[in-house]
Parts: C-alpha cells; sequence; structure tokens
C-alpha cells in the first residue's frame, strides 16, 4: 500500500440507481497489480443489467485494466495479480472451479482497436459459435451469423460479400463486426474498451446508435475518454481516478451535478 | 529558400543577412552532397557484389558446363548367342555368372568391324580400346541381363569413352603440346578423328552424370546417389525439425511462463545457431554411431545430425514469426472465449506460417550444403549402389564435391563444378519456393 494512499483514506461517493435495475456483476475491493505496482487500489461497483455503464477518468487512471478483470483478461498478462471480489450474477468469476473460457463466452469483449481475424466476414461472426458448438447444422450457423450481423446493423451493408475478408472492411465496420463477433455467443455482458477512439465521427455515431440499441438485451460496461459520447449512451457513469474508483451514479446526475471535486474538475476539462 | 529567408528581420537571424544566409546554402549542400555520397557507396557495394557473384557464377558454369555433355562411341554390336549364352540358357542369371571377359570378346568384335580391322591386328585392336571406358564391358553385361531378348540380334550401342578421350574432344587435352607430355597419344586422335567423320564418336546429354554413384572412371561417376543421400537426409530434417522447432517455438513464445529458466533457454538456442557445425558433426558421431550404434554413413545418420544445425535455425525464425503477430488477434481469439490452444492454432500459427515456411526452407537450403557434420560421421564413402533406405550407406551432394575437388583427372574437376551446379539450382530452386510459399501465404492477410 503506497504512502499517498495511507495518508488520503478513500471512499467512492456513489448515487443509487433511481430505476432500481437488478445486479449484473458486483466487485469489491479489487486490486490490481502489474510486478510490483498497484494498479488498482481497491475499486468496489456494482453494475446494472440491461444498462450502459460508462467508465470515465484521465488515461493510466486504470479503467482497461478494471474492465479487464471483469472477464479475466488479465490472467493472460504476465506479472499481473487480481485480489478482490468480482461476481457474476452471484457466481465469483475468479473460483478455481470457473471455466475461463466459459466466463469470456458470457462476458464479451470489444477492443480499442477493430481487430478481425484474417478471415471472410462470415468466419469472423461464426468462430465463437463454432468453437462453442451452438450451431446444430449449417443453417443454425448461417442463422446465428446473420441475426449477430443484424443486431450488429452491419448486414445490409456486408450482406453480398460474406466471403470477402474482414480486414477488407473499413474501420467503422470492422469494430461493428467485431460486435457481431462478440454478440455470436449470445454473451450476457459486453465489455467495450474505447471501441470509437479509431473511428471517425459517422462511424462513431453508428456504433454509439448500435450500443444504445444494445442495451435491450446486454449489460454493457463501456470505456471512453469522450465525456460527450459517455454522455450520449450510458445510463450510469463511474469515474476513476489514479487507480480510484471516484464517483460513480445516473449518468446525468454525475455529469450535471457531481458530487466529488475531482469529478467536476474532470468533467469540466481542468484536468485530464 | 534563400528569398524567403532574405526576409526575415537581421536580428532573427543574428548577425548581417547575407553570411547567415550563405550559411544556410552551405548546410544544405553539404546534407545532398552526404546523400548523394551514401547513395554512391550503396551503389558501389552492390555493384561489387553483383560482380563477384557474376565471377563466381561464370567460373563455376564456365568449368561445370562440359560435364552435362559427354563423349560416345556408337558401335554396331553382334549380341552373338554362341558367345552371350555357349550353353544356351538365356536368362539373366546365366548372362549375369560366368566368364566376364565374353563380354570383352563382343566389344572387340563390334571394335573390329567398325574399324575395318585386320583380325589380326592386335596393336590396332588395343589402340582402338583405349578408347572406350573400361566400364564398357560390365555396361554391356548388365544391359544384357536387364533384356535378354537383345541375345541373337544386332544393334547399335553407345559406349562411353574414356575420361581423356572425353577431355581431348571437349578441347580440354590439346594436340598441340609433346606427344610425350599428353595423355592421348597421336595414334589415338588419329583414330579419333577418323570415328568423328564416320559419326561413330559425338557428343551427347551425359545422363549419367544424374543417374551414376561412384566410380574410379571419371566418365562413369555420377551424383546419382549423393542426389537420393541428400533426399533422403532433406526428408529426415524436414520430417523432425519442422514439428520439433514449430512446437518447441509456440511453446516458448506463447506457453512457458517468462521467467529465468526460459531466458536462460533462449540464450542457449541462440548460441545453438552459432555454434560451428562439425561440432554437430562430432555430436552426432558419439550419440548416433557409438552410442546408439546406427549405421555409419547412412543418410538417417546425416540427417538427424543436419537436423541438429537445423533446429535452432527454425526455433529463431519461428519464434520471430510468432511474435510479429499482431497481440490484438490473441486478445480477438480468447475475447470470444477461445482456449489458448485454439487461439493460437487457428489464428497466430496461420499467421506467422509464411515466416515459418521461410525460416525452414532456408533451413533446409543451409542443411543441403553443410559439409563438415557429414565428413564426421562418414558420409565420404565410395558408395556404388544407390541406397534403398535411409539406413543404407550414402553419399551428399556437398560431400560428393569434396571427394571430386581432390581428384586429379580434368573428368573429375569438371564433374565437380557441374555438381556445385547442381547443388545451387537446387538451393535456388529451395529459396524460389520460399518464396513463392511467402507470397501465397501473405495474401491471406
Ligand atoms: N500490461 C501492463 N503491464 C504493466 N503495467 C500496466 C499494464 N497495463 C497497464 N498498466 C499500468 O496500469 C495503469 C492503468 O492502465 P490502464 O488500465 O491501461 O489505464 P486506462 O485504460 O485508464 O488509460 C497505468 O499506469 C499503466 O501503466
Ligand atoms: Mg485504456
Amino acid at each position: 500500500m503506497s504512502a499517498v494512499q495511507a495518508a488520503t483514506p478513500f471512499e467512492t461517493v456513489r448515487t443509487p440507481d433511481p430505476a432500481n435495475r437488478p445486479i449484473k456483476v458486483h466487485t469489491a475491493k479489487v486490486k490490481v497489480t502489474y510486478g510490483q505496482k498497484e494498479a488498482l487500489h481497491g475499486v468496489s461497483i456494482d453494475i446494472a443489467e440491461k444498462a450502459v455503464t460508462a467508465f470515465i477518468g484521465p488515461s493510466g487512471c486504470g479503467k482497461s485494466t478494471f474492465l479487464r478483470c471483469i472477464n479475466r483478461m488479465n490472467d493472460t498478462i504476465a506479472g499481473a495479480r487480481v485480489e478482490g471480489k468480482i461476481t457474476l450474477d452471484e457466481q465469483d468469476i475468479y473460483d478455481p472451479d470457473l471455466d475461463v473460457v466459459e466466463l469470456r463466452a458470457r462476458v464479451g469483449m470489444v477492443f480499442q482497436k477493430p481487430n478481425p481475424f484474417p478471415k471472410s466476414i462470415f468466419d469472423n461472426v461464426a468462430y465463437g459459435p463454432r468453437i462453442h458448438g451452438l450451431a446444430r447444422s449449417k443453417a443454425d450457423l448461417e442463422e446465428i451469423v446473420v441475426t449477430s450481423l443484424q443486431k450488429a446493423s452491419l448486414f445490409n451493408e456486408v450482406k453480398d460479400r460474406l466471403s470477402e475478408p474482414g480486414t477488407s472492411l473499413s474501420g467503422g465496420q470492422q469494430q461493428r463486426l467485431c460486435i457481431a463477433r462478440a454478440i455470436a455467443v449470445s454473451p450476457e455482458v459486453i465489455l467495450m474498451d474505447e471501441p470509437c477512439s479509431a473511428l471517425d465521427p459517422i462511424a462513431t455515431a453508428k456504433v454509439e446508435e448500435l450500443i444504445d440499441e444494445l442495451r435491450a438485451n446486454f449489460t454493457i460496461v463501456i470505456v471512453t475518454h469522450s465525456m460527450q459520447q459517455a454522455a450520449r449512451v450510458s445510463q450510469r457513469t463511474a469515474f476513476f481516478h489514479l487507480g480510484h474508483l471516484i464517483e460513480e451514479g445516473p449518468t446525468d446526475h454525475v455529469f450535471t451535478n457531481p458530487l466529488e471535486q475531482r469529478t467536476q474538475d474532470y468533467i469540466t476539462g481542468r484536468f485530464g | 529558400m534563400t528569398e524567403a529567408a532574405s526576409h526575415l528581420p537581421a536580428s532573427r537571424l543574428g548577425g548581417s543577412d547575407i553570411r547567415t544566409i550563405s550559411k544556410v546554402d552551405v548546410g544544405l549542400k553539404r546534407r545532398y552532397a552526404a546523400e548523394r555520397r551514401f547513395r554512391a557507396f550503396g551503389l558501389a557495394a552492390v555493384t561489387i557484389a553483383i560482380c563477384f557473384l557474376a565471377v563466381l557464377f561464370g567460373s563455376i558454369i564456365g568449368r561445370g558446363y562440359t560435364a552435362f555433355q559427354q563423349t560416345r562411341i556408337t558401335m554396331m554390336v553382334d549380341f552373338d548367342a554362341g558367345i552371350i549364352a555357349p550353353d544356351g540358357d538365356r536368362t539373366s542369371a546365366a548372362v549375369m555368372s560366368g566368364d566376364s571377359f565374353r563380354f570383352d570378346d563382343l566389344i572387340a568384335a563390334s571394335l573390329q568391324r567398325t574399324l575395318e580391322l585386320d583380325p589380326n591386328d592386335e596393336d590396332g585392336l588395343y589402340d582402338g580400346l583405349d578408347l572406350l571406358s573400361k566400364g564398357s564391358a560390365p555396361l554391356l553385361r548388365t544391359m544384357i541381363a536387364k533384356d535378354p531378348s537383345l541375345i541373337g540380334t544386332k544393334r547399335t550401342v553407345d559406349f562411353y569413352a574414356t575420361g581423356d578421350v572425353d577431355a581431348f574432344v571437349k578441347g580440354s587435352i590439346r594436340a598441340d603440346i609433346p606427344e610425350s607430355q599428353r595423355l592421348i597419344k597421336d595414334k589415338h586422335i588419329a583414330l579419333i578423328d577418323r570415328l568423328e567423320k564416320e559419326k561413330a564418336l559425338h557428343l551427347a546429354f551425359n545422363t549419367g552424370l544424374f543417374t551414376n554413384g561412384a566410380s574410379t572412371r571419371p566418365e562413369m561417376a555420377g551424383v546419382g546417389v549423393a542426389l537420393v543421400g541428400s533426399l533422403y537426409m532433406m526428408l529426415v530434417v524436414l520430417a523432425l525439425s519442422l514439428p520439433l522447432g514449430v512446437a518447441g517455438s509456440i511453446y516458448l513464445e506463447e506457453f512457458a511462463p517468462k521467467n529465468r529458466w526460459t531466458d536462460v533457454i533462449e540464450v542457449n538456442i541462440n548460441n545453438l545457431a552459432a555454434v560451428p557445425s562439425i561440432v554437430y558433426g562430432l555430436l552426432g558421431l558419439a550419440v548416433f554411431i557409438n552410442f546408439a550404434h546406427l549405421p555409419r554413413s547412412a543418410s538417417l545418420v546425416g540427417g538427424l545430425v543436419l537436423t541438429l544445425t537445423t533446429l535452432p535455425t527454425i526455433i529463431i525464425a519461428t519464434r520471430a514469426a510468432l511474435k510479429a503477430v499482431p497481440p490484438s488477434i490473441r486478445e480477438a481469439g480468447l475475447g470470444v472465449g477461445a482456449s489458448k490452444m485454439q487461439t493460437v492454432f487457428h489464428h497466430v500459427l496461420p499467421l506467422a506460417m509464411p515466416g515459418v515456411l521461410t525460416g525452414t526452407i532456408i533451413g533446409l537450403a543451409h542443411a543441403l550444403g553443410e559439409t563438415a557434420p557429414l565428413l564426421m560421421i562418414g558420409m565420404k564413402a565410395f558408395i556404388v549402389d544407390y541406397p534403398t533406405t535411409p539406413f543404407d550407406p550414402a553419399t551428399a551432394l556437398p560431400t560428393q564435391i569434396y571427394m571430386w575437388a581432390t581428384e586429379p583427372e580434368r573428368a573429375f574437376s569438371e564433374r565437380t563444378s557441374a555438381a556445385i551446379i547442381v547443388l545451387l539450382v537446387f538451393l535456388l530452386a529451395m529459396n524460389s519456393i520460399a518464396i513463392v510459399l511467402r507470397r501465397a501465404f501473405e495474401r491471406r492477410w
């Protein structure tokens, strides 16, 4: 525990959810250390089901790190250690009996840079269902691919070129393809780490629209460095700073009436 | 530039206008000159390299191309049943057994007929026989044994001329040096001229170069056994080093924890790539032959030793190729719930494949030209018969070159260059395959 942290005992400021949504992911005192360096100093937050939760904060404050705890992607980083408790539907995801492959099928992820496989558009979306054995027949698989592409609002643009490589699409289309790929395995939660930071404004608007539609069926956590985006797409917002969760609450509340000075400073652009 | 600078106030240029501007000019000139110099150096280096390559290829091809043709003497042979099968038994076995001189008699008879010699002219006959390879009679015998229906017929047969006659016909033994210092005497020259005029003596494509094994008679020597030996070794190397090397690299790169042990292994693999190949030869001699008692001179042992020399190359190339695969692909695979193994085999390895294949083929090409370790394990024996399995004794192309290079005869020295050409053609072919494969796999990106 660092000296700075010991000197300032820390309490997250919370505003409860007026809509009273059920809790999908519950985290308590999550700490992450990379080698010797503690990147997250104990983050506790409840993530509401079928809503979009936005993580905002200056870069390097640990948003991605925290996001990657939720589907245990940090397991793949040598030297990363996670402490604390994270549950998905009241099931401990760091339970040694839990299969991490199954967890990642339930908690999908979309990354900052679109990263389609160097395969056809069809195979990109079909890959997840194939390895998890979700389709009983070829027709089944085709249906999954088509509905996933439709849900990702990409189908109309690519329906004539499903056999072309995924990498031949534009950046925005690639990112929606990645979302379709994540949707195809019917996850319950979708984690998105700055999904629009590599996209132009028009493509960004399309992805934001899509996120808003997906909220009806999925629990979405999105990291963004754009406060406008957080305000546009999310119902709840969490503000991170230097490895601490400073404040969380309903999005309109956090943006119009922040309770913490640091939140206020960040959203008014005084630092970040 | 000059104009723009002159509009700036003198104070900002820090002194008198003119001096500063000229300084800027000089600086630019110097930079352009440096660039031109650098280009010139580069061009010179490339030109020199190409010149050396041209000299190398020119001298090898110049010395070796003659070996692809060989002097033949065509004679009508009377396959006299009375001589070949005196007891009436015309089977292959009967042809291969019994007095071997009866085939010399056949040749002598046809030579007498070709040269229209008096049957009692022994000197004339021996002068004529001097032109024919001493391997002619055994060759005729195997020819009849292979096809006993020849017995009782008359056919023209192409006989090999001796290496010296061949050298004379190709012009590398000259007629204008004194007879006492010449390997071909005047009487032989007269015969050669006469046979040439009668179209009995001519140059033909030298198939024996590719099909024959070792021979003390240069005109009968070929790289056939060496080719088969090299082929077996390449198969052994490919079958062992590709799976082992790729599996090892995948483990080290994707699965092994990054700790002191893996660091030690990494450093050692890099060091192994730099170990002189003769050391691997000694290791192979000690382990495969003296300890495991595998047969000496066998292409299997050669392949095993070359596998050792090739593995580090393949591992280093494969690891580099795996490292070059963007981490986002691994994240994408893991992110949809693929296991680590599935991620590697479905996504990472296919992307690394061009690099892996290039590394493998370049490793194989190295192995194909490797000589020292093969000398250590005895792959420089005098081997006439084709190896039928990798356990049989064989030679390899580079050791064959090494053995021929020490022979004094002109026919062997041209064969040395010819064998080098064959080796280079194989290396070029392998490198071209590497490029083609690389292109083919890269297109999938
Ligand atoms: N793989 C890693 N190894 C070591 N340190 C890391 C790694 N990833 C992130 N960090 C550190 O953890 C802190 C939080 O990083 P990150 O979660 O990426 O921040 P954010 O996404 O909010 O910009 C940073 O100080 C960063 O340097
Ligand atoms: Mg980040």
